[in-house]
């Protein structure tokens, strides 16, 4: 009694295709995983080159590696890349790849409407890099501020490039979370209750619900400024009798939700790696989901906290300040358990586990720098400096990126079929950490000396000289760290692919299956009875499970390559990008008309078309 | 959570007098709606303004929210479907409607102490 | 009774609810947050114009190049008109339903019909309330009033533009009879979406239009 969605009246199964046109047209979950993940690391190594460019400028004062106007734009694009184009799509690489496996599915609830989600991202990652090559990158911060923003202090397409881009992602993320929330609601296999669900998916399926919520928001503000720019309303702008902190406060009502976005899944990540090298369950399961779910929901009430220094009057900085520290609390439970996880467990000293721990220590101090901000008198010193800087780099790298790398160490086998070096491995780790911990410790100093945030240099009698220095070839330090990975990933690329099914013992269902899996991921949907399914399994086999054999797929039908969610995502940059012809030439619309025919001939094509 | 067959859902199946009834209780409330707004700006008479004036929102958010339900429980037929679907309405709805009073709240705030 | 779910397609769900109906709610839950944005900027904006036309007071505006007496420019009868119209479609897309739950072909095109001219009414009567209002002086950027209502209400009347869109396109399929009872939930979508944007309207039609 399969639950699978795709069981379906016998027909032959073809051999999996390949070539250019079988990735363009694939509808495959893991494929699409695939693809988001190389998209997003090549983008992850800009933002990161960004990022080394920046610490070359601020390696002495008065610096003239870059201009003032190019550093701008560089803070701008490294924020806006590492945000929208690294961290979030890294995590889509593995909620692609891994929610359909952990829940026991043979895809995701609309296969073309994931392909959809990945071209849109790559038009949107596209279109704003393309700003750089004519000059025009953004420069005027990843949270645009009005009304800097605005015609009168921006008048070039800078702007407008962050705008529009921003709104094509956000076509891709609200695509993919609609996706992926049907998804884990309505094909879990038979047994696996929403409480037995791996900490992955739990996570990621609070993710996918931040996404639907924040991202509309975040929608019409930007909409609002795209008025403002050019068709001559005055919603952010003072002379119209607009208030440029409403951009901040619909912003941030997206902004602080986006930030547990980002570090969600690396918590989930976590939740899988230390049980299964620990030997042991994860300490307190309910408590990791409920807290997870507490924390998201409280994310909603805390936004202003981005806010202390525009003068909202004392009842509103205290609200915000007490629900921002209340968020510690649910927080404080995952650390712990964490803790719990580990403790009296066989600990299995593999590269996996090593970031995993990395992570949840260096998200420890960011999130101590972070509760120090919650004082609104403390952040009137904070904000706007270096320790601000401190603070989200030790949760957005020392947790996200960390927690990534540990879910790419851990799954890697189970997508390529192939090991990772253990040696390389842990050089990638100690390299990494050292050089992070070298790069951003010194910001909290710098920040609370008085160093500003967003300042192309500094002068020689403020003393910032040294601990910029440390940090600059800190900075070079993980670059050598990141060459590291791709060695090693380079390497693993060239071995066979002869992995097995189950290197680490895990505990889920995506150990039970090849690696890499074939494309209908289960010949049989299992039923599952905890949420240790695999671990089950073993403990009936006498602690061994048997290499899974590839199996036929007969009678297995699966959905039909496509490409008119390429065709429907083309329609889509096409009406978002045209606005920004609207100086350039008079009949601009032409283009957005162009690319409406496109979009809904698209979205015909693909609505009739028989997804089998 | 154990699938079962969707005809399971359709059981109690509302009929299309029901559904009229349902659209001749939405218009008149869309007229009260109108009776109340009128006569709170004195367009009812000036005797019927201090009445109303004072309660025109009070009473407009009321008679809103009843069409709201009334669509969405029999129209959208959240009254016979499964409780998950109506979730998915309410809770977005709640969270909109905190974010709408707060933003209020803190631009009101602002007007109040003397914006700088 | 009907049985309209049961497609021959149909696969079983972890929730037993089809997944195409699980995801237009959860477009719908998400939508909410959209338009709650937009709300809050009118209402944020509201009496904080520097300059007329204002909706339910008089004002002074720049019309013909001059600035002179403007009245309120809201016209009441026209919208409320606009409401009921709005109102009864959801009413009519309902009907619609039942009649292709039913395998009644007259039932659904004859109602679907009905809807899809009250969706091309409410359309036409917003072109003309916006023209109208442009022409007595509230441009898009003329004021705080001008730019948060046109927003707000032009997000609104887009959706109500896809949904005629979508409905038209089950309608003309439904006249050439691919819509059986089998597929009756195509159409069950289409209408908890129209739903959606009727309930929006009944929110904003009173917070903008009713309340001063």
């Amino acid at each position: 009694m399969a639950t699978s969605v795709l069981d379906h009246a016998p027909a032959t199964h073809e051999k999996a295709p390949s070539g250019i046109w079988s990735w363009i047209t694939t509808v495959d979950h893991k494929r699409i995983g695939i693809l988001y993940g190389a998209t997003a690391f090549l983008f992850f190594l800009i933002g990161g080159l960004e990022a080394l460019f920046m610490r070359v400028q601020l390696m002495k004062p008065d610096n003239h590696f870059v201009s003032a106007e190019t550093f701008n734009a560089l803070f701008t694009m490294h924020g806006t890349t590492m945000i929208f184009l690294g961290v979030m799509p890294l995590s889509a690489m593995f909620f692609n790849f891994f929610i359909p496996l952990q829940i026991g599915a043979r895809d995701v609830a609309f296969p073309r409407l994931n392909a959809f989600s990945y071209w849109v991202f790559l038009a949107g990652g596209l279109f704003i890099n393309f700003s750089w090559l004519i000059n025009a990158a953004p420069n005027t911060g990843w949270f645009g501020y009005a009304n800097l923003t605005e015609n009168q202090y921006s008048p070039g397409i800078n702007t407008d490039f962050w705008v529009l881009g921003l709104q094509i992602l956000g076509v891709a993320s609200m695509a993919a979370a609609i996706n992926f929330f049907v998804t884990i609601v309505n094909l879990r296999a038979p047994g696996m209750k929403m409480l037995r669900m791996p900490m992955f998916t739990w996570m990621s399926f609070i993710t996918q619900i931040l996404l639907l919520l924040a991202f509309p928001v975040i929608t019409i503000a930007l909409v609002f400024l795209m008025m403002d720019r050019h068709f001559g309303t005055h919603f952010f702008i003072p002379d119209g009798g607009g208030d440029p902190v409403l951009w901040q406060h619909l912003f941030w009502i997206f902004g602080h939700p986006e930030v547990y976005i980002l570090i969600l899944p690396a918590f989930g990540i976590v939740s899988e790696v230390l049980p299964v090298f620990s030997r042991k369950p994860l300490f307190g399961y309910t408590a990791m989901v409920f807290s997870g779910a507490f924390i998201a929901f409280l994310g909603f009430g805390v936004w202003s906290h981005h806010m202390f220094s525009t003068g909202m009057g004392p009842f509103a900085d205290s609200f915000f300040a007490l629900s921002t520290m209340l968020i510690a609390v649910p927080t404080g439970v995952k650390i712990f358990n964490w803790i719990g996880t580990l403790w009296g467990g066989s600990l299995q000293m593999k590269t996996p586990l090593y970031f995993a721990v990395g992570m949840v220590a260096m998200f420890i101090i960011g999130g101590l720098s972070g509760v120090m901000h919650s004082s609104p008198p403390a952040d009137l010193q904070q904000t706007d400096t270096y320790f601000v800087v401190a603070h989200f780099h030790y949760v957005l790298f020392g947790g996200s990126i960390f927690g990534l790398t540990a879910g790419a160490y851990y799954w890697f086998p189970k997508m390529f079929g192939r090991m990772l070096n253990e040696t390389i491995g842990k050089w990638h780790f100690w390299l990494m950490f050292i050089g992070f911990n070298v790069t951003f410790f010194p910001m909290h100093f710098l920040g609370l000396n008085g160093m500003p945030r967003r300042v192309y240099t500094y002068p020689a009698e403020l003393n910032f000289e040294f601990w910029n220095q440390v940090q600059t070839w800190g900075s070079m330090l993980l670059g050598v760290s990141m060459l590291i990975f791709i060695y090693n990933i380079w390497k693993a690329s060239r071995q066979p692919a002869n992995a097995p099914a189950d290197p680490w013992r895990g505990a889920t269902l995506e150990w039970l299956i090849p690696s890499p899996p074939q494309e209908f991921n289960f010949g049989t949907v299992p039923t599952v009875g905890s949420s240790t399914p695999a671990w089950d399994l073993r403990r009936a086999n006498g602690g061994d499970l048997p290499e899974p054999k590839p199996e036929s797929g007969a009678g297995i039908h699966m959905p039909r390559p496509s490409y008119w969610p390429l065709v429907t995502a083309i329609g889509v940059l096409g009406v978002i990008g045209s606005i920004l012809f609207t100086h350039a030439f008079h009949q601009w619309y032409f283009i957005t008309l162009t690319g409406a025919a496109i979009l809904i001939y698209g979205i015909y094509r693909w609505a009739f078309e028989p997804p089998f | 959570m154990d699938s079962h067959s969707q005809a399971h859902a359709e059981h109690a199946h509302p009929t299309p007098g029901l559904y009229l009834k349902i659209a001749l209780i939405l218009f008149v409330l869309t007229a009260f709606e109108v009776l109340a707004f009128e006569a709170g700006r004195g367009g009812l008479g000036a005797g019927l303004r201090p009445i109303f004036e004072p309660i025109t929102v009070v009473l407009l958010v009321v008679l809103s929210a009843a069409k709201f339900a009334l669509v969405a429980m029999f129209y959208m037929h959240l009254k016979q479907d499964p409780k998950l679907l109506a979730n998915l309405f309410v809770f977005p709805i709640l969270l909109a409607a905190t974010i709408i009073a707060t933003l209020i709240i803190l631009f009101q705030y602002w007007r109040v102490v003397g914006a700088k | 009774m009907s049985d309209a779910a049961a497609h021959v397609m149909d696969h079983p769900t972890s929730t037993g609810i089809d997944s195409k109906k699980v995801a237009i709610w959860t477009l719908i839950g998400s939508e909410c947050l959209l338009f709650a944005s937009l709300i809050s900027t009118y209402l944020v904006y509201k009496g904080k114009s520097l300059v007329g036309p204002l909706p339910h007071a008089e004002s002074q505006c720049m019309l013909h190049g001059k600035m002179q007496h403007c009245e309120p420019i809201f016209e009441i009868p026209l919208v409320t008109f606009g409401t009921a119209v709005l109102l009864f479609s959801s009413f009519f897309v309902v009907l619609a339903l039942y009649g292709a739950q039913k395998g009644n072909r007259k039932m659904l095109v004859g109602w679907l019909s009905m809807t899809v001219l009250c969706g091309l009414f409410f359309i036409g009567m917003q072109v003309y309330e916006f023209s109208h209002f442009y022409h007595k002086g509230l441009g898009y950027g003329t004021n705080l009033f001008g730019s948060t209502f046109y927003t707000l209400t032009g997000f609104h009347g887009s959706h109500v533009t896809v949904g005629v869109i979508w409905l038209s396109t089950l309608l003309y399929r439904a006249a050439r009879g691919k819509v059986p009872p089998e597929k009756a939930l195509n159409l069950e979508i289409a209408a908890l979406y129209w739903h959606f944007v009727d309930v929006v309207w009944i929110v904003i039609f009173p917070v903008v239009y009713l309340m001063r």
